[in-house]
């Protein structure tokens, strides 16, 4: 007997459902519905055809004559309406009433609208379907297009629009592309790649408003006021189950419609297929496991046993020079461990993720040649101990080449810099080698490469080891850590000559060997990237340590000390009745006067640090930063003002520094030191800038230290006036927070490049002072800041707290 | 086993970590860059150090007082140094923070 299966939906999941079907039992009677106005053709492939490399036709899966063949009733451009369970009747759009034997949901995914104001703009769209492409197809070259949403979707519609000569920015919300398959650093190769084809990418990016003018989208506007224009907005932000039907029709439903292993619903004449469906608490949008569903269900209606299992699954992004796999889990989980690979030169990045000796996740970005081998490898469950040494490598290099310290080098472009100070390129100092300079003396000779400050020494080694292979030793220098071959020196100028400005992309182009760096590199990286970019790179307080993130002096048992700022040694009755009042309201234990002329709370509980500055912040105290690489102190002397030796008012002076410089992050600290006459009661001439006033004007020297190594400064300049002494200093450690070693004290970094370059940037050349200056202010734009004041606003306060108290539970 | 909600991932920063008050001391719960979590005593075998305000890396922590580096799977002390601390199990589901705390009531016990 001829049975009646209703199919609503015509898409790939349900196609292949019938296939299935009609090929065990061509006798089924099926009436096949569709909303869109077509049959079944490959979804996957609307890019290809967005990017002009396939038509429509190429891409249809059943045409008008397989349908014809198998006898299936083509509803296509219709609706089912309604379902009458109780009857086994369906409703199409136009009213009329079906009678099924068996009812077969395919109806797919709706792509997800957010609702902003303004998405009902007509020129707003999704991607999902013919219509759309056809829409984005239809934007002639030089016009603007935004998409919203940076996912497998979102960026395959922006490539293919790009292709066509559109103008595309890709608004995404998280921190980097398609982090739900990618980790960060495979998500940095992929914007590099598409930021490369004339896409613009906005990360971390909120979008707040889209515009219209008559009733057409104009731009698309961020909540932080920028403004995109465009003439077709694309929003591919997510797909939600289409499930409205089956829940009209009171089956089960939670994220999509449940089905249990043989893919019937809660009625047991309904089946569900594809995206629709919810199996075991998940939802599905890729292909691989709605085929794998589609011959389960073509097996219960024919029924028969079977039962759908769910399997690993992998992605690939369809966008052409985009080469990128991820498959499994890297997130979530414990007792998991990472194999890293990096090649700078390939912008290749190789990551899997190993528990129990087997690989359970899988990233690759830029050689995925071998990703079905690892595919097989996490599918299977393979025992990987025997190979784990070289595993990384892939199949064909079982025995495996070593990871090369000079990749980061030989990756470099000819016009990268080289020696800041001259100007010196890559491609010169080869040019230099393949005339004949074969050791460092000869390239600083013939192209001043290295030759000035010589912190970029490193680097010309490297150069000449890279260019001369075997015939050029390099001398080992110290690198950062265990996670990298470079020096901080190297690492350093490749920052600024390979413009990185985000910690992903130092991993990355430096081939760091770990994913996040450790305790010992990533302050490190840190301090050079918001010294470098203050304006494009964000600090990271996970990167800093404890004290720097708390902004205050963790001690032996766990309290921490507070140092307010007073500004060059100066106080007032009422800020110090403000300190004797928070020392008496938070128990502090001791009060100790530093020997930086200031006063210390000692012993306050991490919880209480938010309110004891909350009280020090309205009496007009902010934060010492007597935790950080920064500025501490601008010590000062009575001078001009009372002292009867005072050649100028020194104390003054400090205080206008201090008021200036505090705020800014250091390589290591700086203390700085102002007295009124040589006699020197501030005791300047220790300190990293000590400024001793004479009648003439002001002796400004630097390089000094009075802790493990006591040290006296070094004449910098004498200038006449206090502002030249002010911007003096102020050239001076913007020099220094753009050249030294993280940790490297002035004193030991002056020793490194010389008083006299130092001198000839910040004494002899006004213009390169005046550009230090200039750098400096627009870093403190940012940086000067009361820290204090942001950590006791309630949001950032409550992280002081314990994020759960579980002994008043106990206590029960 | 007996699971107890006690926030949600976000409470915590990404490679940072959170303390849970508990009749036994404070319990250290960490974030990775991957979003795993994990749990561990907050006390460094060494001098007693807040473990919980190290600086978190791969999936160790690195004791702010003396730079001990502990995994936080095993709890065992990595490099050079010898000691382990305790770990406490815990699991994120639909972004909570589910730790089990019938060791904690155990040792409270005890
Ligand atoms: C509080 C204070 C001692 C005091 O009671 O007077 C102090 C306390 C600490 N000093 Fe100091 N130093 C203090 C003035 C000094 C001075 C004197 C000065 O600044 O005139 C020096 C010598 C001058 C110099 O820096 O060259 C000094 C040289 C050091 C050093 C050695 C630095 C060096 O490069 O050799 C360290 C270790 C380090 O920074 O790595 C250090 C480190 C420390 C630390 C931060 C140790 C630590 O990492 O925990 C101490 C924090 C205690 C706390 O919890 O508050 N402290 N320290 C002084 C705070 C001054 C302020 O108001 O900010
Ligand atoms: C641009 C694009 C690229 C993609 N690339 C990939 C890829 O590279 N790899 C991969 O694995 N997957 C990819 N996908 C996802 C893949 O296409 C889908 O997983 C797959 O098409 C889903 O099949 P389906 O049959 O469940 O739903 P669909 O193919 O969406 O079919 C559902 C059909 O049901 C119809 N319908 C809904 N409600 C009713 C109703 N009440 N009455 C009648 N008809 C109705 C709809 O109109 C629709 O035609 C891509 C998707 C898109 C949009
Ligand atoms: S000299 Fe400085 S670092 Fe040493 S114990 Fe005293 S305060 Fe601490
Ligand atoms: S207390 Fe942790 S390392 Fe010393």
């Amino acid at each position: 007997m001829t049975k009646k299966l209703i199919v609503i939906g015509a898409g790939m999941a349900s196609g292949r459902a019938l296939e299935h079907l009609l090929a065990e039992d061509p006798s089924w009677d099926v009436t096949l519905f569709n909303a869109e106005p077509r049959g079944n053709y490959d979804r996957i492939m609307l890019s290809p055809v967005l990017a002009g490399d396939k038509t429509y036709q190429d891409i249809v899966i059943h045409d008008d004559d397989w349908y014809a063949e198998n006898k299936v009733t083509c509803r296509f451009g219709e609706k089912i309406v309604s379902i009458d369970r109780a009857a086994k009747t369906v409703t199409a759009d136009n009213g009329e009433v079906l009678a099924y034997d068996k009812l077969l949901f395919g109806t797919g995914s709706n792509p997800f609208i957010i609702p902003l104001p303004g998405h009902d703009l007509e020129g707003v769209i999704a991607y999902r379907d013919l219509e759309d492409t056809e829409r984005m197809m239809s934007l002639q070259e030089g016009q603007k297009a935004v998409v919203i949403g940076g996912g497998l979707l979102g960026l395959e519609a922006a490539a293919g629009m790009a292709l066509r000569g559109v103008d595309v920015t890709v608004v995404h919300i998280m921190g980097h592309l398609m982090e739900r398959q990618l980790d960060e650093a495979a998500g940095y190769l992929l914007r590099k790649a598409l930021t490369d084809k004339g896409i613009t990418v906005k990360c971390s990016a909120n979008s707040k408003e889209i515009v219209g003018e008559d009733g057409k989208v104009k731009a698309l506007m961020l909540d932080d006021g920028t403004e995109l224009p465009c003439d077709l907005l694309v929003m591919a932000v997510g797909i939600r189950p289409n499930v409205g039907l089956a829940q009209e029709s009171n089956l089960a439903v939670g994220r999509g419609i449940q089905v249990d292993d043989q893919m019937v619903t809660s009625d047991e004449n309904i089946l569900a297929v594809g995206e629709c469906v919810e199996h075991d608490g998940q939802v599905f949008g890729l292909v691989a496991p709605l085929y794998d569903q589609a011959k389960i269900v073509a097996k219960t209606l024919q029924g028969e046993d079977a039962t759908y299992v769910q399997k690993s699954l992998s992605t690939k992004l369809k966008v052409t020079g985009c080469d990128l796999f991820s498959a499994g889990d890297f997130a979530d989980g414990e007792g998991r461990e990472d194999i890293v690979f990096r090649d700078p030169a390939r912008g290749v990045y190789r990551r899997l993720v190993i528990e129990e000796n087997k690989i359970i996740g899988a990233v690759f970005y830029g050689d995925t040649s071998d990703s079905a081998w690892f595919f097989g490898l996490l599918k299977d469950g393979t025992d990987i101990s025997d190979m784990r040494d070289t595993l990384i490598f892939g199949p064909a290099y079982q025995g495996g080449a070593a990871a090369d310290p000079m990749a980061a080098v030989a990756a470099l472009p000819d016009d990268a810099e080289i020696c800041g100070c001259n100007g010196i390129s890559k491609g010169t100092i080869v040019e230099a080698i393949n005339n004949g300079a074969t050791d460092l003396a000869a390239i600083r000779a013939t192209t001043k490469a290295s030759a000035s400050c010589g912190t970029c020494t490193g680097l010309v080694e490297q150069v000449l080891g890279a260019t001369l292979g075997d015939d050029f030793v390099i001398p080992a220098a110290q690198s950062v850590c265990g996670c990298t071959d470079l020096s901080h020196e190297d690492v350093r100028r490749l920052i600024k000559s390979q413009e990185l400005k985000s910690q992903a992309a130092v991993w990355q182009e430096l081939g760091w060997t770990t994913p996040n760096g450790c305790h010992v590199c990533r302050p490190a990286i840190n301090y050079y990237l918001l010294a470098d970019w203050p304006v494009e790179y964000q600090d990271d307080p996970q990167s800093r340590f404890v004290n720097e993130r708390k902004h205050a002096n963790i001690q032996k048992d766990g309290t921490f000390s507070v140092v307010p700022r007073m500004w060059g040694g100066i106080t007032t009755p009422n800020e110090l009745r403000a300190i004797a009042d928070a020392a008496d309201k938070y128990n502090v234990p001791t009060v100790k006067v530093t020997g930086g002329q200031r006063i210390d709370l000692l012993g306050v509980k991490g919880e209480d640090l938010p309110a004891i500055w909350y009280d020090l912040n309205q009496a007009g105290m902010v934060s010492g930063h007597a935790y950080s690489k920064g500025l501490r102190t601008v010590k000062t002397c009575v001078g001009s003002d009372h002292c009867r030796f005072g050649t100028q008012d020194s104390t003054g002076l400090g205080v206008k520094l201090e008021k200036l410089l505090w705020g800014s992050w250091t390589p290591h600290k700086v203390k700085l030191g102002v007295s009124g006459c040589p006699r020197n009661c501030a005791e300047a001439t220790c300190k990293d800038v000590g400024i001793v006033c004479v009648d003439s004007g002001y002796e400004v020297s630097v390089a000094g230290a009075a802790g493990m190594d006591v040290k006296e400064t070094e004449l910098l300049a004498k200038v006449p006036t206090e502002e030249e002494a002010i911007e003096v200093t102020t050239a001076f450690i913007q020099i220094y927070r753009e050249n030294a070693k993280y940790l490297d004290r002035g004193y030991k970094w002056v020793a490194k490049v010389g008083l006299d370059w130092v001198k000839e940037q910040v004494v002899d050349d006004l213009e390169q002072r005046k550009a230090l200056v200039d750098r400096f202010e627009l870093s403190q734009s940012i940086y000067r800041k009361d820290p204090w004041a942001e950590h006791a606003q309630p949001e950032k306060a409550r992280t002081y707290a314990p994020m759960a108290d579980l002994t008043l539970e106990a206590a029960e | 086993m007996s699971w107890l909600d006690i926030g949600s991932l976000s409470d915590i920063p990404e490679r940072g970590a959170r303390i849970v008050k508990t009749a036994v001391g404070c319990v250290a719960v960490f974030r990775t860059a991957e979003d795993e979590v994990f749990a561990t005593t907050d006390r460094c075998p060494h001098k007693g150090g807040p473990l919980s305000e190290g600086i978190v890396h791969g999936k160790s922590v690195t004791c702010p007082l003396h730079n001990w580096v502990f995994s936080l799977e095993t709890g065992e002390a990595q490099g050079a140094d010898d000691g382990h601390i305790r770990t406490y199990p815990v699991s994120v589901q639909d972004g909570r923070i589910l730790m089990d705390v019938s060791d904690l009531s155990k040792l409270s016990a005890a």
